[in-house]
C-alpha cells in the first residue's frame, strides 16, 4: 500500500537558479519523515518535486530521478495526474475551494476524476473526514461552505481532501505554521494515526514537532543565500536530536545557527 | 526605568474638548438661513446660488467653530470630511438629475400600449406608436452578440491567463487592448464592409442583406475586448493556491479551470459581461449602419432591417412631430429599465451558484 520513495541526485531549478542540489535520500513506507532547516534552504522545493508540483511554476524544472517503488516519476511516459493522485499534498496555508461545501471539498478529487456514484462519494467523504479527525465537528453541516470553518478545521479539511483520493504518500509543507497550538496538536495526533496507512513527509520549522512526530529527520541547509540547498544529514530522528554526526546539524537544532 | 516613574511621567490625557453632536447640523441650518437671506433679500439669485453660498458658509463656519473649541487638527478633520461629502454630492447630482428627468419624462408615455405596438404606419400627426419592434431588436441583437462573445471572450481570457506563455499571448493581449478603444462607428463600418457587402450577398442572391444579425456582429466586436479584459482580471484574482490544491489532488488542468477557477471567478465575470451588454444595448451608430432600422416589427434577425431601442430614441428625438420627444423619453426609460433588470437578474443567477453563507 504505502510506497517507498527514493530520491537520486535530485536538483531543482527556478529558471536558471538552482534551488536544491543533488539530494539523495530514501524514505521508507509507512513512516513519518521530517524535513527541517532554515528558511530558503529548499525544503518546499524538494517536497514539491516529489509529486511533480514543482514544474507547475513557469520556468521550474527538476533533474535527477525520483523513484516511487522503483519507478521514476520523471520518466517521459508517466501520467502526472496519476502521480499526484498517488502522492497527495497539504499546503502551508489551508486552501479549501471557496465555491464548494465541506462535502464537495472532500470529494472534489474523486468527483473531478470521474467518480459519479453518490453512495461511493458519501462513503469516501465520511471515511476521509473521520481519518482527518473532523467528522464529529462537521457531520451536521456537510453542505455549509468549507471556507466557513476555523483555520485548524480548514487545514484538517484539506487533509481529508488529500486522503479522500486514497494516496500512498502524503506530503505536508509546514501544515501547522498558520495554526494555533490546539489545532497543531490535533494535526500531530492525526499524523501519528495516518502513519499506519500512509508514507508521510512533513516540512516543519518546529523542532519539537519534528522530534514528536517523525521517525526519520532530514536536515537541509544552504551555505549562503544564492547557493543551492543541500541535504546535510539524514538519520533516525532520535539520533539527529540527541547525537547528530554533523556539526552543522547540532548547531542548528541547539539554536547555534551557523 | 522603573515602573513608577514611567507611569508618572507618561500620564497621557486622552480626553479632548469636542463639539456636541448636533453642532454640524446647527452650523448647516444657520448657513442655509444666512445664505437664503443674503441671496433672496437683494434678489441676487435662486436656489443654486443659495446652496453654493450655504456650502461655503458651512465650511468656513464649522472650521472656525471647530478651531476655537477643538483645536487645529480636529478642525482640519471636519473641513476635510465636509469636502469629501461635498464631492460625493457633486458627483451624485448629475446622476440623480438624469435619473429623475428620465423617470418623469419617460413615464408619461410608458404603458402597455407603448410597449405593445410598433411604429408601422404612424404619421407625424398621430399620437400613437410604440417601441415593441425596437425592444425585439435590442433583445435579439444584444442576445446574439452575447451568445457569440461570452464563450469566445471567456475562453480567450482563459487562454491568456492559464495557457498563454510568450509571444502569442502577449500579441493577443495587445490586440485586445487596441480593440477596447475601437469607436463603435468603426466597428459598424467594419461589419458593413466585411459582412453586409461581402459575405451576406453570398446567401442573398448577390444582394447585400442589412440585418439585425449584422448589428449583433458589430456589437460583438465592441463587446469582445471588454469581456476578455474583465474576465482576465477576474481570473488573475483567483489565488494560485486553489489551482495548486486541485493539481495536488490529481485533477487535470482543464477540469481545474472549469470546475474550480471559473466558478470562483464567476460573479466577477458576470459583472464584466453585464457591463459589456449594457454598453452594447446603448450603441446606436453600428445599428444604423448595418441594420438600417425598421418602423415595423421584424422578428427575423437574419433578414431585413431591424430597429433597436437606442436607434429608436435617436430617430424619435430627431423626428419633426410634437409626439416624438415623448416617445424618445419613454424608449430611453425602457432601455434603462431593461438593462437594469438584465443586470440584476444576471447577478442573482451568479450568486445562486454560490453557497449560502
Ligand atoms: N517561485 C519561486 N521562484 C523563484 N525562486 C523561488 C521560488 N520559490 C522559492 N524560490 C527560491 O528557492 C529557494 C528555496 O526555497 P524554498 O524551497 O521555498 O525554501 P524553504 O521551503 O526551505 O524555506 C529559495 O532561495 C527561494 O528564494
Ligand atoms: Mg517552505
Amino acid at each position: 500500500m504505502a510506497k517507498r520513495i527514493e530520491a537520486v541526485n535530485v536538483s531543482a531549478y527556478y529558471g536558471a537558479f538552482r534551488a536544491i542540489d543533488n539530494i539523495s535520500m530514501t524514505i521508507e513506507p509507512k513512516s513519518v519523515t521530517a524535513l527541517i532547516g532554515p528558511s530558503g534552504c529548499g525544503k518546499s522545493t524538494f517536497l514539491r518535486s516529489i509529486n511533480r508540483m514543482h514544474e507547475v511554476l513557469p520556468g521550474a524544472k527538476v533533474e535527477g530521478q525520483l523513484l516511487i517503488d522503483g519507478q521514476n516519476i520523471y520518466d517521459r511516459d508517466i501520467d502526472v495526474t496519476a502521480v499526484r493522485r498517488t502522492i497527495g499534498m497539504v499546503f502551508q496555508r489551508p486552501n479549501p475551494f471557496p465555491t464548494m461545501s465541506i462535502y464537495d471539498n472532500v470529494v472534489a478529487g474523486l468527483r473531478l476524476n470521474g467518480v459519479r456514484k453518490k453512495s461511493l462519494l458519501d462513503a469516501a467523504c465520511e471515511k476521509a473526514l473521520r481519518g482527518a479527525n473532523l467528522w464529529n465537528e462537521v457531520k451536521d453541516r456537510l453542505n455549509r461552505p468549507g471556507a466557513g470553518l476555523s483555520g485548524g478545521q480548514q487545514q484538517r479539511l484539506c487533509i481529508a481532501r488529500a486522503i479522500a483520493v486514497e494516496p500512498q504518500v502524503v506530503l505536508m509543507d509546514e501544515p501547522c505554521s498558520a495554526l494555533d497550538p490546539i489545532s497543531t496538536l490535533a494535526i500531530e495526533d492525526l499524523i501519528a494515526e495516518l502513519k499506519n496507512e500512509y508514507t508521510i513527509v512533513i516540512v516543519t520549522h518546529n523542532m519539537q514537532q519534528a522530534a514528536r512526530v517523525s521517525d526519520r529527520t532530514g536536515f537541509f541547509s544552504i551555505d549562503k543565500t544564492g547557493e543551492p540547498g543541500r541535504l546535510i544529514e539524514y538519520d533516525d530522528t532520535a539520533k539527529i536530536f540527541t547525537n547528530p554526526s554533523v556539526k552543522r546539524t547540532e548547531d542548528y537544532i541547539t539554536g547555534r545557527f551557523g | 526605568m522603573s515602573v513608577a516613574s514611567h507611569s508618572a511621567r507618561s500620564r497621557v490625557t486622552l480626553k479632548a474638548r469636542r463639539l456636541p453632536g448636533w453642532a454640524p447640523a446647527g452650523v448647516g441650518a444657520a448657513a442655509i438661513l444666512i445664505a437664503a437671506l443674503a441671496v433672496y433679500l437683494p434678489g441676487a439669485g435662486g436656489p443654486v446660488l443659495t446652496s453654493v453660498v450655504a456650502a461655503l458658509l458651512f465650511l468656513v463656519g464649522l472650521g472656525a467653530l471647530s478651531t476655537v473649541v477643538e483645536g487645529g487638527r480636529a478642525a482640519r478633520n471636519r473641513v476635510a470630511t465636509s469636502l469629501v461629502y461635498a464631492a460625493f454630492v457633486l458627483a451624485l447630482a448629475p446622476l440623480l438629475s438624469v435619473a429623475l428627468t428620465l423617470v418623469t419624462k419617460g413615464s408619461e408615455r410608458l404603458n402597455g400600449y407603448f410597449l405593445g405596438v410598433s411604429m408601422k404606419g404612424v404619421s407625424a400627426f398621430d399620437n400613437k406608436g410604440g417601441a415593441y419592434h425596437a425592444i425585439i431588436g435590442t433583445l435579439e441583437q444584444a442576445g446574439i452578440a452575447t451568445l457569440i462573445t461570452v464563450p469566445l471572450g471567456v475562453l480567450g481570457a482563459v487562454y491568456i491567463v492559464e495557457y498563454g506563455r510568450g509571444r502569442l499571448a502577449a500579441l493577443i493581449r495587445f490586440f485586445v487592448d487596441v480593440m477596447t478603444g475601437i469607436p463603435s462607428i468603426v466597428a459598424g463600418l467594419f461589419i458593413l464592409a466585411f459582412w453586409v457587402l461581402v459575405v451576406s450577398p453570398m446567401f442573398n442572391n448577390g444582394r447585400p442583406e442589412y440585418s439585425g444579425f449584422a448589428a449583433a456582429l458589430a456589437l460583438s466586436v465592441l463587446m469582445l475586448p471588454t469581456i476578455v479584459r474583465s474576465t482576465e482580471e477576474m481570473l488573475r484574482l483567483v489565488p494560485g493556491a486553489l489551482r495548486e490544491g486541485a493539481y495536488a489532488l490529481g485533477i487535470p488542468k482543464w477540469k481545474t479551470i472549469t470546475k474550480i477557477v471559473l466558478p470562483t471567478a464567476a460573479p466577477g465575470i458576470v459583472t464584466g459581461v453585464m457591463l459589456a451588454v449594457a454598453r452594447a444595448c446603448g450603441e446606436t451608430a453600428p445599428v444604423i449602419l448595418v441594420a438600417l432600422g425598421n418602423p415595423a416589427i421584424n422578428f427575423n434577425p437574419f433578414s431585413g432591417g431591424q430597429s433597436s431601442l437606442s436607434l429608436y430614441v435617436y430617430e424619435q428625438a430627431g423626428t419633426a412631430s410634437k409626439y416624438a420627444p415623448g416617445r424618445a423619453w419613454a424608449a430611453a426609460l425602457t432601455l434603462v429599465v431593461l438593462v437594469l433588470s438584465l443586470t440584476v437578474a444576471a447577478k442573482l443567477l451568479a450568486r445562486r451558484n454560490k453557497l449560502a453563507r
